[in-house]
């Protein structure tokens, strides 16, 4: 489904800010994998997300999705491959546009656009029952502004908004880390939902080493632009916490100890 | 009686020049982009509309020659914004500069007059027999009543939507596939179309066109603009939101014909226009730092209050 090869990335090469943030990164994910990642501050999680997306360029190395050579493909072209749910919720959705206005933005992801009407009555139907499933009312509300949102609802929809064309791969990036922990676990059990229901493959960046010990099929944990460690199946139900913070201090040489990782429950 | 008359005049001015306001506001408001293209793309339009009038071409055809010109300003600025990496302020100021050079080069001169020859307005006033400033009105509002319903469908298509959330967030427009880059172009042609149709107007309607006709309009379109979410509100429909910069530029013609008519100096007028709009810019400004220190209270932690945003 996806396999990264050797991609490296460098931020500001050559300067006192240069940041090797990737380094020789490989990996290989089957179909409906969902992979949860783990690691320190600085380990690399957001930059690989952001590798795959195309935020920025990579050194070296190639990505392939779903067969399709994307190493090189610019953000907006491979967006019709991926569903994303990024870290602010502000940033998912666009405030001044309509909540059936956003979602149809979403539905059109990897169409072409053209001089048809931005959103359909068929459409509208659709959201409605889709909007129903994040059981938060806002099936009622779907011609409000989206800035009228709290950051939960606007986060649950920009999830809702990231499935409603099935992505080959769903990446989440820290999505429920800027919410409240009711709020949070809400997000976190529409995403286990989702990705079962549609049997999506996925990749979810978090810092609480319980849900990704719990969600998931595969868990990696990333240090200094790498993958240190890579379990799955029933040898990833059987692991601890207390076993995924040996195995980063053995990584890291004890540094990790003060990470914000230990303060999450 | 001479008052009534002006204000006439600023009626049938403030429609033509509010085709341009209209422009502006595509890109400030809805790109939020601060395109400086307008004051070139402006006279672009008159210089272009004069020329080909006086070389005997049709002022309906030369008008639409007009638009096609400031859609290709608008587009350069585009390419220079978004290929080039530009500042869009400085982009647009690079096209306005170069432009200057070009509304010369097409007229052969500073300004040209249209006094003998035809223009859509003249042909008008022959047909129907009606007075200049009627004719000017009239044919104003026709073209912004198309204008608007033009734009208020054309901003609710697929590609409209598109150009509207690539201005509202542009990650997440790039993360749902839209070419953002060609949004913010597309945007920027549009909306200089529509200034060089203003300023082709505007040219026929005054009888010459000047390569300096367009210095300010940019100040002038922002002050149609605010004037115009004054009277209307922030929160109101696309279709009233364009009215109402149309309206806004009436009102500001309004304005100046009356301090004028009180005795103000002509050449003061462009130094009225930047004091009016710095000072509509910074009074919101002000309010919500009145309404900030007096909300602040040493005394709660702000959990309980309406914190965050």
């Amino acid at each position: 489904m996806l396999k990264i090869s050797h991609v490296s990335k460098t931020f500001n090469p050559g300067t006192v800010t240069e940041k090797q943030a990737l380094r020789d990164l490989n990996l290989h994910l089957e179909p409906e994998d969902f992979v949860t990642i783990i690691g320190g501050n600085g380990a690399g999680k957001s930059t690989m997300l952001n590798m795959i997306a195309g935020v920025y360029p990579i050194d070296c190395g190639t990505i392939y999705l779903d067969g399709v050579n994307i190493s090189r493909q610019p953000e907006y072209r491979r967006a019709s491959l991926l569903g994303r749910v990024f870290q602010d919720p502000m940033m998912g959705t666009a405030a001044g546009m309509q909540i059936e206005e956003n979602m149809a933005l979403a539905h059109r992801r990897g169409r072409r656009r053209g001089l048809k009407w931005g959103v359909t009555k068929q459409e509208k139907e659709i959201f409605h029952e889709e909007l129903k499933r994040l059981g938060l009312g806002l099936e009622e509300r779907m011609t409000a502004k989206v800035g009228l949102l709290s950051g939960g609802q606007r986060q649950a929809l920009t999830l809702l908004m990231a499935t409603l064309q099935k992505p080959k791969l769903l990446l989440l990036d820290e999505h429920t880390a800027a919410l409240d922990p009711r709020t949070a676990k809400k997000v976190l059990s529409l995403t286990e939902e989702m990705v079962t229901e549609a049997r999506l493959t996925a990749l979810m960046v978090t810092h609480n080493m319980k849900d990704a010990l719990r969600l998931g099929n595969r868990l990696i944990m990333m240090h200094d632009g790498q993958i240190i460690y890579d379990v799955r199946g029933e040898e990833k139900k059987k692991l601890k916490v207390e076993d995924l913070l040996k195995k980063f201090e053995d990584a890291s040489g004890g540094e990790f100890a003060n990470d914000r990782m230990m303060l999450s429950d | 009686m001479g008052i009534i008359l002006a204000i006439q005049g600023a009626v049938s001015q403030g429609i033509l020049w509010g085709i341009m306001a209209l422009g502006i506001y595509l890109t400030y408001r809805i790109l939020d982009v601060a395109d400086l293209t307008v004051d070139g793309s402006f006279a672009l339009g008159g210089c272009i509309c004069a020329a080909l009038v006086t070389a005997g071409v049709d002022p309906w055809l030369s008008l639409a020659a007009a638009v096609l010109a400031g859609m290709l300003a608008g587009y350069t600025t585009g390419i220079l914004h978004t290929r080039c990496e530009i500042p869009a302020i400085l982009a647009g100021i690079l096209t306005q500069i170069g432009l200057y050079s070009i509304n010369l080069r097409i007229m052969g001169r500073s300004n040209t007059p249209l006094l003998k020859l035809p223009t859509v307005f003249k042909q008008l006033i022959e047909l129907t027999g009606l007075g200049q400033s009627w004719v000017s009105m009239i044919v104003g509002m026709l073209f912004v009543a198309a204008l608007i319903a033009l734009l208020y469908w054309f901003f609710g298509t697929e590609i409209g939507s598109a150009i509207r959330a690539t201005g509202d967030n542009e990650r997440m427009a790039r993360s749902l596939g839209m070419n953002t880059n060609r949004n913010k172009v597309l945007g920027l042609a549009i909306s200089n179309g529509l200034v060089a149709l203003s300023g082709a107007l505007v040219t026929q309607s005054q009888g010459y066109a000047d390569v300096k006709q367009g210095t300010g309009a940019i100040v002038i379109g922002l002050a149609s603009i605010i004037i115009g979410e004054v009277i209307f509100g922030k929160k109101t429909s696309f279709g009233t939101k364009l009215l109402s910069v149309v309206v806004g530029s009436v009102i500001y013609r309004i304005i100046v014909a009356v301090v004028l008519q009180l005795g103000l100096n002509t050449d003061d007028l462009k130094l009225l226009t930047a004091i009016l709009v710095a000072a509509a810019l910074t009074v919101p400004v002000l309010l919500e730092k009145r309404r900030r220190s007096a909300a602040y209270d040493p005394m709660t932690d702000g959990s309980s209050g309406k914190g965050g945003n």
